[in-house]
């Protein structure tokens, strides 16, 4: 009898609190439906805190899922795309007035800065490989690159031990990046003065862009004016509007 | 009134006490807790998800073919998505995609060490018993068959759910690093085709979403207390 009774008790004490989760999580469910019924972003109060998760996911991105001998699958000529679309954030197209007077600066944390031609980057070791482009929106596309991989040039100015990120900057409106130096001396990061068999369009970057298959479109800076080692972590344009920084695929 | 006396019937015995259903401890705290944080999160990363898809709303390499897609070319609307603009939804999605993984593995853990991995596992000697099932269901059986904890239907719509789970967390992975899961992207078929199995996964969940509140609320409301309880009370107490 005593068993029963105590059974019985204990399920009513259940059941009220039944009642209370119940209408919580209905408290919950109908909040998060006027919340999401405004298209919410999170507002300043998660923001920040989806950005330090942001953060987090970085760190996961470089030091577990990213590994610097690991090369990005190449694909047959044939598979290209026969249009590669464009981004730039001007409101025309970049181009230099001079082209011939362009030189890539190679400095901040190595032991001897670098004023660099295209001629200088042709007479380098040449990497050309065709690769998948992966684009933050969504779509992806096949195309041939042609450039100097990252590493000979950072060998070549000497870049000291302190250097621990890479800050890419461009005459596109101020447009840069900064990105890991693991991913910057990856084999497949190159400084791109090729395209398809052609030189760089405009388009996308001419004379001179930053390539890697180990990262999203909006990481490969166009329109290069230099190239700077540095010991803290650098910004970057839609970086510091709330895009993933690391950004490797 | 004929002035006849009617002889005084004893008066009727109180109405024997209708008995109560037996409560049964139906769901551990951990399959309660899981369940509803993945309903949670799960509903987090399918409107972050939509707002991603918005940025690019087909599938297929540029300029190569499109995948069969019944939303191409569409975005949205506005109360169905989260984050507000492409960043905003991939920080969500980025952020949600680890309770949602934290909470499979807690609850495939506790599948396996209860054992109770048994009564939900569908598994071929089920076979039998989810055709009998289905002809219980369909009216070609009177008498609903025996079962344990879950009839081999149920069985196997929490398999395939569970293994829809895997399925959808292993092609967000290979969309998320396309280079150093190459072979992973490769296994579903390229980054496109990722993606697009992906994106049927979100109709896929929410197909099974519906049709499971449905049931719960026309066959056995007492399912929804029990997973919130863990105590069932309900008109299937044999479950047990």
């Amino acid at each position: 009898m005593t068993d029963e009774h105590v059974a019985r008790r204990h399920d009513g004490t259940s059941a009220r609190v039944d009642r209370r989760g119940f209408l919580q999580l209905g408290l919950a469910g109908g909040l998060s439906s006027v919340v999401a019924a405004c298209g919410w972003d999170g507002g300043n109060a998660v923001r920040p805190l989806l950005l330090d998760v942001s953060r987090l996911n970085d760190w996961v991105g470089e030091k577990i899922l990213f590994s610097q001998h690991r090369l990005a699958p190449q694909y047959d000529i044939a598979e290209r795309a026969t249009h590669l679309p464009s981004y730039f954030i001007s409101p025309m197209m970049p181009m230099l007035r001079d082209p011939a007077a362009w030189r890539l600066q190679v400095g901040g944390l190595v032991r001897q800065p670098l004023t660099l031609s295209i001629d200088d980057l042709q007479a380098m070791p040449r990497t050309t490989y065709t690769v998948k482009h992966h684009c933050v929106e969504g779509w992806s596309a096949i195309a041939t690159w042609h450039g100097v991989a990252l590493s000979a040039v950072a060998e070549r100015c000497g870049m000291l031990p302190q250097a621990r990120y890479v800050r890419f900057d461009s005459f596109d409106s101020g447009y840069s990046n900064g990105w890991d130096l693991a991913s910057a001396m990856h084999p497949q990061t190159i400084l791109a003065y090729g395209m398809n068999d052609n030189p760089l369009p405009a388009s996308h970057g001419a004379p001179l862009r930053l390539y890697s298959p180990t990262k999203l479109g909006y990481k490969m800076t166009k329109y290069l004016v230099s190239v700077t080692f540095t010991a803290e972590r650098p910004g970057g344009y839609w970086e510091d509007q709330g895009y993933p920084w690391f950004a490797g695929v | 009134m004929t002035g006849t006396p009617v002889p005084k019937s004893p008066p009727p015995p109180p109405p024997a006490a209708r008995p109560k259903p037996e409560p049964v401890k139906r769901h551990h705290w951990i399959v309660r807790l899981t369940h509803w944080l993945t309903f949670v999160v799960l509903a987090g990363m399918i409107m972050s998800g939509l707002q991603i898809y918005t940025a690019y709303a087909r599938f297929g390499e540029r300029d190569g073919p499109s995948y069969v897609n019944a939303f191409e070319g569409h975005g949205f609307p506005r109360w169905s998505r989260l984050g507000g603009w492409l960043a905003g939804g991939l920080n969500w999605h980025f952020a949600l995609m680890w309770p949602l993984i934290a909470g499979g593995v807690v609850y495939l853990s506790y599948l396996v060490v209860s054992g109770e991995w048994r009564s939900l596992l569908f598994r071929p000697r089920d076979v039998r018993g989810a055709i009998e099932m289905q002809k219980y269901y369909l009216r070609l059986r009177k008498d609903h068959p025996p079962q344990g904890k879950h009839n081999p239907l149920q069985k196997l719509a929490y398999t395939f759910i569970i293994l829809l789970g895997v399925l959808s967390v292993l092609t967000g992975f290979a969309i998320y690093k396309p280079t150093q899961f190459s072979w992973l992207t490769a296994l579903f078929g390229g980054f496109q085709a990722a993606r697009y199995w992906h994106f049927w996964a979100v109709w896929i969940f929410t197909g099974f979403l519906i049709v499971h509140v449905i049931l719960v609320f026309v066959v056995d409301p007492a399912s929804l207390r029990a997973m919130i309880s863990g105590w069932y009370r309900g008109r299937f107490p044999s479950h047990d």
